[in-house]
């Protein structure tokens, strides 16, 4: 008797959207079961989560603030993803994208007229963020140089460079000893909608529509996903892979950029502590369990936000630690990637293999006389 | 040699039947060993010899039928039975790991091996059994290291390290110099003196005449006749091998042969090994007519058309589309020159399984101005454009939006060809169209392939199936060994001379042109006849 | 060489092994995963959660053998989640150690807010530590004395480490097999090594390796808990393990390497150099990313010939469906 993974014919729309369901389902369990060995009544906790992520509009509003990031980099990541380039470097582009936006509303600003102030933040930004990550594109493109480790180290000397940009160079020489940069001219200031909530929403959200776009009707969109369903069949229809690949990460780059840019401008209205705080590494977990879809990044995005605040609002509330959120996040993908062994293959318990119709002893007998 | 029909076979496959979806690969096969003598299992691709040889080393079930061993009647579930019943099979892709030595491979898995193996013994018993039978290799050596042939003998030796009696070897010839396979008619002619005997696959008579006793031939799945190799010859052999009379059909109306479309010089080629694939190859395929390539797999045929759609480089040698030269040139540069190519692998390559019936149609077409303005593609005018294909090409699907690896095989190829013809400007590359197909689709890939002569194009086909080429192309080439050893207008073509070259044999019959093969010396034509 | 010259090489020897210490032993653990087939990418969660749950333990129980133990057991349970998604469910490998390490320093990190006393943070907190253990007569020699010979437990226990595993790796019957499955998993199949148990395994020591690993910052090298404890070190060492091709001898110079980096730029520090300090943190990402494109070029060139053992990089392999 043995287990045997046979593959589908037909991946049914319900499961494909059972299974995230079913996932969050499970990681809700192990929540609970954590909370439980905190002493604390799961149920409540839960209540006062949701409560305190969309309960009203000013909850709403603080989980705005970490789904829009989450949103943007999502996207970043998911376009990468699915050149199977494994894009790690999410946080580390999303701070450079604010390094290069604090530039312009620091000292850039000085120079150009009032109203170009915020979109040149953002161009610039965006690009900074393409920059770099097109040095592991470059590297993983033409020299095959493994995506994984090059992305992530990449984060690591960003983030060290932020910090020391707004430690040093770039200090507020009337911080009282508050590390960080001055706090922007309003001219820098991405507007608000309501609370500390901001434009960058529409952003992501127009930048949703063109990726959709991009990625359903255009040539380049088209060519994207054959190289990600098949480089071998992409190769045969003469598509130029390493091309694609440095494109393909120049907007993820240019993305994740955009989402730094929207915190500097947007959230903190200055370079300090508190940019890099994850969202590059949540961001893929929102693409993942989106499965790519742009759409499905801004709904998974705005619901895992919800996941991070209410964490938060319960951690002070019920002195529960704030890593909950975290380690909540964590544990929603383990049965998201169990889970999608099953979108793609049936269980089947098999029996042991039949007798064959082996012809009996006497007969081979008589006829080998 | 007539001694070993009086005594028993030491092995007896009876009524070996195996199916798999859509294709009866044995079909009551009898086969018998005797001891000391070296069998031939000869056949055309297809034909079910490694079938029944996976069946014998145990990685196959048959379906029906019985296998004797030394008189006992076995029931083999696995590689490693087989290993204790001493049947055991040297594949065509070695099971060797590269990166470790010739005395580590031979040891993995073996029974009783210590935890701390000590190598030594093993080394000294591979050196003797290497003097013993000719397989002498460095046990210290890496695989890596090693030649082809030379890996081929660690493979050997460890068989003949578990005691194997029964050897089978599939193709063993097919990664050898002439020198090699010299020195392996030793290594087999001394390794059943013993007592134990040995089977080997081949499509190649000459070998069959030189290494073995006896020989069985199979075709269609079946065992058509079992010969006596002293008393056969490769004129009999080759028509017992490619079988039936051939009727030519008559419904291809003649063509005007427009200019050269395809032109390709002296090319020469490493395959993915890095053995030479193509020594020297030069052919030219005009506009309206179709040249078709025959020959067994693995003579050179992938690699010709990969070099000329853009999917190989050449060593040396020029490929000319429509006078453009595209030698080493990308994909693209050989689709913009006006090459189509249905390639061998459907689903690999040809096709996006996960994407929609139009959008693999599209797979071409979506770069041009008629279903692209700038970057943006038109879904609409793609849809109406699949619609076109499915009816024109009667291809069954339940929309054009279904994914495409939903579809049955024929259909597959339909699609594939739907696309490719009518992308085609000048040059269709077509490697196996109908491999795996029913009589039906099979039928209208042909009509296919004749209704795009009549448009002027020039038509390469490349096919294991003789049938096929006599039927539909105007010119038969056959390729072995990376070579085309002749040409033949295909009203002249002779059919049993065609069997010939396709097993490396020079036919008599001067109605054949065909090329003086460099460098390899061991023709055996004047004693062919045995 | 003055007296001042031999002090400052001692001192750097002795931090480069203090430095290396955790990364070595999740390198090791690392190569014994790929070698058997399985790409692990969640070293770093799994270092973080060997970290913090010695410490814990450390701290609360007093006892070191047992803080050493529980990480151990910590990292291999943490991988064998790994094994279970990647081997038998056939999940996406890069993904899959992905999340383990997202769970993985999310863990970390809320256990580190809650197994201080009462439940308070672990942050701040001083517990036991590692001692250093100097070796009689040997630490006295010139040199090697005082950073070979006067070290603590757990990095003497890499001088028994390395050479042993380099010794199962090559010399062992086990060793041969797992080589086999992750060299050639099709292979090692039909001589009927069975490919699943033999990942499943390895994958588990190399979790437990990096929980080791993980143990020896929060008791030694950093002595206490903090939220980025490890600094990447887990994705050093998967990056460690390309440049030491896959072999446990040559890990050695790798984690020296970046011990070394960390050795100098905290000699530089303490010496007032007027190198910023984020350049000289930079270091190690920068010379992990150098290092893998200087390989990863050289292996290209040399086409895969010539070789030995290194590669036919067992990454992500499919096993025999």
């Amino acid at each position: 008797m043995r287990i045997v993974f046979e593959k589908r014919q037909e991946v049914s729309r319900t499961i494909r959207v059972l299974v995230p369901v079913l996932s969050l389902v499970f990681a809700l369990i192990f929540g609970a079961v954590l909370l439980l060995l905190s002493g604390v009544n799961p149920l409540v906790a839960y209540a006062a989560m949701a409560q305190g992520a969309f309960g009203d509009v000013h909850a709403l509003a603080e989980t705005l603030v970490k789904a829009i990031p989450l949103m943007l980099t999502g996207l970043g990541v998911s376009i990468a993803f699915r050149m199977l380039f494994w894009n790690i470097g999410a946080e580390g582009q999303l701070a450079m994208g604010g390094l290069a936006a604090t530039w312009v509303a620091l000292y850039a600003s000085r120079s150009l007229p009032g109203w170009s102030v915020v979109p040149a933040a953002i161009l610039l930004g965006m690009i900074a963020g393409a920059l770099w990550a097109a040095i592991p594109a470059v590297l993983r493109a033409y020299l095959q140089v493994n995506e994984t480790i090059t992305t992530l180290m990449m984060n690591y000397i960003a983030i060290l460079l932020v910090s020391h940009m707004y430690h040093g160079p770039w200090r507020d020489p009337e911080g009282y000893g508050f590390p960080g940069t001055a706090r922007f001219p309003e001219v820098a200031w991405l507007p608000r909608i309501y609370d500390r909530a901001h434009a960058g929403l529409f952003l992501a959200l127009i930048a949703a529509a063109i990726l959709w776009f991009v990625l359903q009707r255009t040539k380049w969109g088209f060519e994207l996903r054959i190289t990600g369903e098949n480089p071998k069949a992409a190769r045969y229809i003469g598509i130029n892979i390493p091309r694609l690949i440095l494109v393909a990460m120049l907007v993820s780059g240019g993305l994740c950029g955009l989402a730094g840019v929207c915190e500097v401008t947007g959230v903190m209205r200055r370079l300090q502590q508190g940019l890099t705080v994850g969202y590059g590494y949540t961001a893929i977990i929102v693409a993942w369990m989106s499965q790519l879809n742009p759409w499905g990044v801004l709904l998974v995005g705005f619901l895992l936000a919800g996941l991070l605040v209410g964490g938060d609002q319960i951690q002070m509330a019920m002195g529960l630690p704030a890593a909950m959120g975290l380690v909540l996040q964590g544990a929603l993908l383990f049965p998201m990637l169990g889970g999608s062994l099953f979108a793609e293959y049936k269980l089947r318990i098999v029996r042991s293999e039949p007798q064959d119709a082996v012809l009996s002893h006497e007969s081979v007998a008589k006829e080998a006389k | 040699m007539t001694e070993s029909r009086t005594r028993d076979p030491i092995l007896r496959m009876r009524g070996i039947t195996k199916r798999f979806p859509g294709v009866l690969a044995n079909d009551h096969i009898d086969l018998k060993l005797f001891e000391g003598e070296v069998l031939a299992l000869l056949g055309e691709n297809g034909a079910g010899k490694s079938t029944l040889m996976n069946v014998l080393c145990g990685l196959y079930r048959p379906d029906e039928g019985a296998i004797t061993v030394q008189g006992d009647l076995v029931d083999i579930q696995s590689p490693r039975d087989a290993y204790d019943l001493g049947i055991g099979m040297v594949h065509q892709n070695f099971m060797l790991v590269e990166t470790m030595t010739v005395a580590e491979n031979v040891v993995l898995g073996l029974q009783g091996l210590s935890f701390q193996p000590e190598l030594r013994h093993v080394k000294r018993r591979l050196e003797a059994l290497g003097e013993q039978y000719g397989l002498q290799v460095d046990p210290d050596a890496y695989i890596w290291q090693l030649s082809v042939g030379e890996q081929q003998r660690v493979e050997i030796l460890k068989l003949l390290y578990r005691d194997v009696d029964i050897l089978i070897l599939d193709e063993p010839t097919a990664v050898l110099t002439p020198q090699e396979v010299d020195d392996l008619v030793e290594v087999l002619r001394r390794v059943v003196k013993e007592g134990k005997a040995a089977i080997f696959i081949t499509h190649k008579l000459r070998e069959v005449m030189m290494f073995s006793d006896r020989v069985t031939v199979l075709r269609g799945g079946k065992n058509v006749a079992t010969r006596s190799t002293s008393e056969t010859s490769p004129e009999e052999l080759a028509r017992l091998m490619v079988g039936r009379e051939v009727l030519f059909q008559l419904d291809k109306t003649a063509c005007e042969l427009g200019g050269a479309v395809l032109e390709v010089e002296d090319l020469e080629a490493l395959n993915d090994k890095g053995l030479p694939a193509l020594r020297g190859v030069s052919l030219t395929v005009r506009a309206g007519e179709i040249v078709g390539i025959a020959g067994v797999a693995g003579n050179g045929q992938r690699e010709l058309a990969e070099v000329i759609t853009g999917l190989r480089d050449v060593v040396d040698g020029e490929v000319y589309v429509n006078d453009n030269c595209i030698t080493n040139c990308s994909p693209l540069r050989a689709i913009q020159a006006g090459v189509s190519h249905v390639p061998e692998d459907r689903v690999e390559m040809g096709l996006v399984g996960d994407m929609s019936v139009a959008e693999n149609l599209a797979l071409k077409a979506y770069r041009t101005s008629e279903f692209s303005r700038g970057p943006v593609l038109h879904p609409t005018r793609m849809r109406f454009f699949a619609e076109d294909l499915i009816d024109g090409f009667d291809i069954a699907t339940p929309g054009p939006e279904t994914r495409v690896k939903f579809l049955s095989g024929g259909n597959l190829q339909k699609a594939i060809l739907a696309r490719e013809l009518t992308a085609c400007e000048g040059l269709l590359v077509a490697v196996h169209p109908t491999r795996g197909l029913d009589v039906g689709a099979t039928e209208t890939v042909r009509d296919l392939l004749l209704k795009q002569r009549e448009e002027g194009t020039a038509v390469l086909l490349i096919s294991e199936d003789l049938d096929e080429l006599m039927e539909v192309s105007d010119r038969i080439a056959v390729m072995f060994e990376g070579e085309i050893v002749g040409i033949v207008p295909t009203e002249e073509a002779d059919i049993d001379a065609i069997g010939l070259m396709m097993a490396g044999e020079q036919p008599r019959s001067s109605k054949s042109r065909s090329r003086s093969r460099s460098g390899t010396q061991s023709q055996t034509q004047e004693g062919a006849a045995g | 060489m003055s007296a001042l010259d031999l002090s400052l090489l001692t001192s750097i020897l002795t931090i480069t092994l203090r430095a290396g210490t955790s990364l070595l032993y999740a390198t090791i653990g690392e190569i014994y995963a790929e070698r058997s087939g399985v790409l692990n990418l969640g070293v770093e969660g799994m270092m973080m959660v060997g970290a913090v749950s010695a410490f814990a333990v450390g701290y609360h129980t007093g006892s070191l053998l047992l803080a050493v133990a529980v990480a151990l057991i910590a990292g291999t349970l943490m991988a064998l989640i790994h094994a279970f998604l990647s081997i038998t469910l056939r999940a996406n490998q890069v993904v899959s150690g992905l999340t383990l390490t997202l769970f993985g320093t999310g863990l970390a990190s809320f256990l580190g807010q809650r197994l201080g006393p009462g439940g308070s943070r672990l942050v701040g907190l001083v517990g036991p530590s590692l001692s250093r253990l100097p070796i009689p007569m040997l630490s006295d020699l010139p040199l090697v004395g005082p950073s070979l010979f006067n070290q603590d437990i757990l990095t003497y226990g890499l001088y028994g480490l390395v050479p042993l595993a380099w010794w199962y790796l090559y010399k062992t019957r086990p060793g041969l097999y797992m080589r086999s499955v992750g060299e050639n998993p099709q292979t090692a199949d039909a001589m009927g090594i069975r490919v699943g148990a033999n990942r499943y395994l390895y994958t588990m020591v190399g979790g437990a390796l990096a929980g080791l690993g993980g143990a020896h910052l929060s008791l030694a090298y950093t002595k206490g808990w903090t939220e980025n404890i490890t600094g990447g070190r887990g994705w050093i060492a998967v990056a460690l393990v390309i440049f030491a091709m896959w072999d446990p001898l040559r890990a050695v110079i790798g984690a020296a390497l970046f011990g070394g980096i960390n050795a100098v730029q905290f000699r530089m520090q303490a010496a007032g150099t007027t190198i910023p300090a984020a350049l000289l943190n930079m270091l190690p990402y920068i010379a992990t990313i150098l290092v893998l494109v200087i390989i990863t070029w050289w292996e290209t060139l040399r086409k895969r010939i010539g070789a030995p053992g290194a590669l036919g990089v067992p990454y992500a392999r499919e096993e025999k469906g």
